[in-house]
């Protein structure tokens, strides 16, 4: 179990960016990040104005989410992700105005016509697979696609995402189990942001980190701090890569915080201290990220201004246009049970 | 067309579908080198190899779950659960993950699996090698439940399953593996799915079954023929989920009585909802009340011979049914 | 939220699942005080979440609405902002998802049946004077009085067999073996339709076409024969062959009856000089032929002549019903077809929307698949006159009996060719017979007569040119 962040105290000058990575990689990493956020917020806001009925999201996980998604090949590879991936479904393709409609159930809705709530990703098209809400589930259809990819001699690589909650369920121990066996093209994500709803880690497990999971399949486990894209994406390849040239799985622990309660329909302040979340309001990811980049020299103002902007209308935009579309007819109801 | 056995019938059907398909793959426990327990996929993987025949670890719930991943991306994966009595861990799987994947993506995704699994008893299985569970399956829209008796319906039904776009669980009967004979065409004859069968014609009384059950009624209806001229028309389902609507009602109102038998447990089974559909939708035609002869109320059925017994329903008390029914 | 013309109206929106209420916590914003858009305006605590609520729109606030300390219900009023003027979008309030609406569960019972007696008894009497949907049902259908049947059924209960074995008997001859009688039409009897809608159904057991569900109505009654004390017994010779009455021959009969009984028949003839459709049908027979596959005949002819008559004359597509005249908007036309066993008149529905080849369509469509026995319940009902065809047979006059409940019926007889005077000289002309009965209490001589005066200046107006399709 390997613990790496990319000491970015020490990364004063822009050549020593690993990975090879660009500037242009890092901005468009910073706009996922805002947009991801922006979007978060303005749903927890029609919620609270009476218009959404549930939000369910990923605030404080947009750095590692962005990063993860960036280390795959969109149009490629696969993800199957849980509900708390915002940022890996934007990466993916999902589009603000999809997002928007599915959160007020709307037709035209691409994840599910309105049928599942929101935070259930999908899309044939954009390869990210459907989910469901028993959690963990998803784990064993990541080892499921990765099985099918190798079999069919592809280099495609499956990535399946959970929280640290859902490494107690048997689908993901049965899910790694089966993926080593068979060195499976797939990366495991745990997005440990330690509470699963009210419950702390160290009641979900008796492990000080998920990583040490790994060494009980005979795989490699890592963790890093998922607040540091940099450091985020850098083990991200290094997984994609081991697991595209068929070295098999990687279990990747990646640590961050929830900066919000569980759902719209949870109020932490009766479990979590204040203090705590306090601290962890003052490790936000994506103004750490930005203070970061204009340091690196990376990010001006101006064009911190213009991501601002870009990405404010671009959410206004979205929520125009799924308040304005209307609901699916009744008479859709009963499709799509069986196929024709 | 060869006679086979139920058994070599269904493996026969596997054979010819891995041949024609290679998406076509089998995963589940003992599946390869064994050929399984009950030697169903035996000779499977010296032809197509541990790719395609996978020895899965001892986890019901990924032997599905990772099915339902593989066709995902593109395979038609059969994954056998060992004893139905074991399928248990793979319900969330099964019915929150599969039935539920094209109604919840709106069309977007299907899953295109088969769960095969060997059920019921009279085999001295007891309370863990003999269960008839269907009905917490036939419930679940976006499943489609398939039980076929005989052989040529198993393959048939199998051939359908296979390239169904839907998840099939396509239950065998283990007493009849190595009991049940009849006459199966080579490589074609698909029978669709939810078309039930007309084994005899009758005019007085019609018994609705299913599996081993099949073959108990029409001992039963033939001598209730010879007895007293009871004419008997028995249907075989064949298909548990979706059932057969024209097959049942046309037959309820043809004869206005109404025997159901079958192995599982009465309460909540499947014949309770056979008879809730005639009730409903043939009431005008029903000349005496509708009956069902199933397996005892007991969590299971026992090991002791008489015991066991006991709970199976057999062709003298279905033949006793069907004359208090007939006198009606 | 709701927009007053005062301003905007802020309500208490639903916090949560199951959230009903809330309580208001601080005001963050004062009356006067100018918010945007999604600026927090007041806290609210639940059992389940705590939140600010945002102001939907940018304004002042005008009103404050809810105390502190209050707990109010969702939707409660909150307080009014004044927009001021400037055109905000108004967010859409959360709107209920529609409610799944329960499909009225459908009874198709047929009443309540013969009740048990209260006192005394016993289940032996229940059993016995208790009867089945099924044997309810064949009882209705045929009048039966089931007290009067001999049972043999559990505790002496009439079943299915007994009530259809006491049905055959009246109407069979005594020494006949038990009937083997084919389970009528599971169409037919789901319908409980009365007697004039003539199926012959398709194989036992099958379903023809399964009508949605109504509540039963009572069927209209039943002509009954006479009690069979009063039928003069028939005497059987040596090589007679007796043959049992099917339900089908049975139903026929029965119609027929009570149409010569109800209806006041008159019977009117006119000639028609047939040479405009002759010849119109030989130049068209060719294409015809190539284009449909089977031949064209005079009926589609006749049929449109009556069609355009029933439009002139709406006084004869009606129905006689006691104390009104139903005067029908829909020209539906039965088209009699003869079978083996007997006959029956499946329906052109609203006839008046197809041409001259639409309606020989039609016809061909209906009787081959009335020869098959595929036809459905809803076909063979609904005509509002009928149109018959006996000179295929080869009959130059008929008195045909009109089907019930129409007020008319119409034949076409033999086209044959006759000597006969055209502008004072003597011509052959091929020459058809129409005859028409009518029911003489809704329809007179005079009108009948222009009625089928018109059918015939019609038919004699055809000519080569006249359109087809």
């Amino acid at each position: 179990m390997k613990q790496h962040d990319s000491g970015g105290a020490g990364l004063q000058t822009r050549d020593r960016l690993p990975a090879g990575l660009t500037d242009a990689d890092l901005l468009r990493m910073y706009e996922w990040m805002v947009l991801a956020r922006s979007l978060d917020e303005r749903m927890w806001l029609l919620n609270r104005g009476g218009q959404a009925a549930f939000v369910i999201s990923g605030q404080g996980h947009e750095a590692a989410q962005v990063a993860l998604a960036s280390a795959l090949q969109v149009g490629k590879d696969v993800l199957v992700p849980y509900y708390r991936d915002l940022g890996m479904a934007l990466v993916f393709g999902l589009t603000p105005r999809d997002l928007m409609l599915s959160l007020l159930g709307k037709k035209g809705d691409p994840t599910s016509q309105g049928r599942q709530m929101p935070g259930h990703f999908s899309s044939r098209r954009l390869n990210i697979i459907t989910g469901s809400s028993p959690v963990a589930t998803q784990v064993l259809h990541g080892a499921g696609v990765a099985l099918a990819a190798k079999l069919r001699g592809e280099d495609t690589v499956a990535m399946t995402c959970v929280g640290e909650g859902g490494t107690s369920e048997g689908d993901f121990h049965e899910a790694l189990n089966f993926a080593s066996i068979h060195h499976l093209p797939v990366i495991f994500v745990v997005e440990n942001n330690g509470y699963a709803i009210s419950v702390p880690q160290r009641k979900e497990m008796a492990v000080a980190s998920v990583a040490e999971r790994a060494a009980g399949y005979a795989m490699p486990g890592v963790t890093v701090d998922g607040l540091d894209p940099i450091a985020t994406y850098v083990v991200a390849r290094e997984a994609v890569d081991r697991a595209r040239s068929g070295g098999g799985p990687t279990l990747i622990e990646a640590k961050v915080h929830r900066l919000t309660p569980h759902s719209s329909d949870d109020d932490d302040r009766t479990y979590r201290p204040a203090a705590e979340l306090q601290e962890e309001r003052a490790h936000d990811p994506i103004p750490m990220f930005r203070a970061r980049l204009m340091e690196l020299g990376v990010l001006s103002e101006q064009q911190e201004k213009e991501i601002r902007d870009r990405v404010k209308a671009q959410i206004n935009d979205a929520t125009e246009f799924a308040e304005q579309a209307p609901y699916p007819d009744p008479s859709e109801l009963m499709l799509h049970v069986y196929g024709a | 067309m060869a006679t086979k056995l139920l058994i070599d019938a269904i493996r026969d059907t596997m054979f010819e579908e891995m041949r024609a398909d290679e998406r076509v793959i089998v995963m589940g426990e003992d599946v390869g080198k064994r050929g399984g327990v009950f030697r169903v996929t035996a000779g499977l993987v010296d032809e197509f190899g541990e790719n395609r025949v996978i020895d899965t670890p001892l986890a019901e719930a990924s032997i599905v779950g990772v099915a339902i991943g593989a066709a995902f991306h593109g395979l038609r994966p059969i994954a056998e659960i060992q004893f139905f009595d074991f399928i248990h861990p793979a319900m969330d799987q099964i019915l929150n993950e599969a039935a539920k994947i094209r109604y919840r993506s709106a069309g977007d995704f299907n899953c295109p699996i088969v769960i095969r699994t060997p059920y019921g008893g009279g085999v001295h299985g007891a309370l863990y090698h003999s269960q008839s569970i269907e009905a917490i399956f036939t419930r679940e829209p976006g499943l489609k439940v398939v039980a076929p008796i005989m052989p040529s319906d198993a393959h048939g039904l199998l051939k359908t399953a296979i390239h169904d776009e839907d998840p099939v669980l396509f239950l065998e009967h283990k007493k009849g593996y190595r009991l049940v004979k009849d006459e199966v065409p080579d490589n074609d004859g698909a029978i669709p799915i939810g078309k039930a069968r007309v084994v005899q014609e009758g005019s007085d009384v019609t018994i609705i079954t299913y599996g081993m059950m099949l073959l108990e009624s029409l001992a039963a209806a033939k001598k209730a023929a010879e007895k007293d001229g009871t004419s008997v028309e028995v249907i075989d389902l064949r298909t548990l989920r979706p059932l057969d609507r024209d097959a049942i009602l046309g037959s309820a109102t043809k004869t206005g009585k109404v025997l159901i038998v079958h192995e599982a447990n009465k309460i909540g089974g499947v014949g309770a909802e056979v008879a809730a559909m005639i009730a409903e939708e043939a009431f005008a035609y029903l000349d005496g009340p509708i009956m069902r002869v199933a397996g005892a109320e007991v969590p299971a059925m026992p090991y002791s011979p008489p015991l066991e017994h006991a709970y199976l329903p057999n062709q003298e008390k279905i033949g006793a049914a069907l004359d208090r029914l007939a006198a009606y | 939220m709701s927009t007053t013309s005062r301003g905007t109206t802020v309500r208490l929106p639903q916090l949560g699942e199951s959230v009903t209420e809330g309580t208001i916590g601080a005001w963050l914003k004062q009356v006067g005080e100018r918010v945007d858009k999604y600026d927090p305006l007041v806290e609210i605590t639940t059992d389940k979440v705590n939140a600010e609520v945002p102001a939907p729109v940018s304004g002042v606030i005008l009103e404050i609405r809810a105390e502190e300390g209050n707990t109010l219900p969702v939707g409660a009023e909150l307080c009014v902002i004044d927009e001021g003027g400037t055109a905000a979008g108004t967010l859409a309030p959360a709107a209920q998802p529609p409610a799944a609406s329960e499909p009225a569960s459908r009874a198709n019972g047929h009443g309540a049946g013969t009740r048990p007696p209260r006192a005394g008894g016993g289940e032996a009497d229940v059993l016995r004077t208790r009867s089945s949907p099924a044997v309810r049902r064949i009882a209705e259908e045929h009048g039966v009085d089931i007290g009067r049947i001999q049972g043999s059924g559990l505790g002496g209960r009439v079943t299915k067999q007994d009530i259809l074995r006491y049905v055959d008997e009246q109407h069979a001859a005594p020494p006949t073996p038990p009937v083997e009688v084919a389970p009528p039409p599971a169409a037919v009897r789901a319908a409980g339709r009365a007697i004039e809608e003539i199926v012959t159904g398709p194989r036992p057991g099958e379903i023809v076409a399964r009508p949605a569900p109504q509540p039963a109505a009572p069927p209209p009654p039943v002509a009954q024969l006479p009690a069979a004390a009063a039928r003069p017994e028939v005497a059987i010779w040596e090589g007679d062959q007796v043959l049992p009455v099917g339900a089908v021959r049975r139903q026929i009969a029965e119609h027929m009856v009570r149409s010569e009984r109800t209806a006041p028949h008159v019977t009117l003839w006119m000639e028609v000089d047939m040479s405009g459709v002759v010849a119109s049908r030989a130049r068209a027979q060719e294409r015809f032929r190539q284009e449909e596959g089977f031949e064209l005949t005079y009926v589609p002819f006749v049929i449109k002549a009556t069609v355009h008559a029933l439009r002139e004359h709406p006084y004869v597509n009606a129905v006689w019903d006691e104390e009104r005249i139903i005067r029908r908007k829909a020209i539906n036309i039965g088209v009699a077809v003869a079978l083996d066993d007997g006959l029956i008149v499946p329906v052109i529905k609203h006839a008046d929307d197809k041409s001259i080849v639409g309606i020989a369509r039609a016809v061909r469509d209906l009787a081959l698949r009335a020869r098959a026995g595929r036809l459905t319940v809803d076909e063979v009902q609904g005509g509002t006159f009928t149109v018959n065809n006996p000179g295929t047979f080869g009959t130059v006059l008929s008195t045909p009996i009109i089907v019930q409940p129409q007020s008319a019926i119409l034949s076409t007889e033999a086209v044959v060719k006759r000597p006969v005077v055209v502008e004072d000289a003597i011509t052959i002309r091929p020459m058809m017979n129409l005859s028409l009965s009518i029911d003489h209490r809704i329809l007179d001589g005079l009108s009948a007569a222009r009625f089928l005066g018109t059918v015939k200046h019609w038919l004699e107006s055809v000519r080569p040119d006249t359109p087809l399709y």
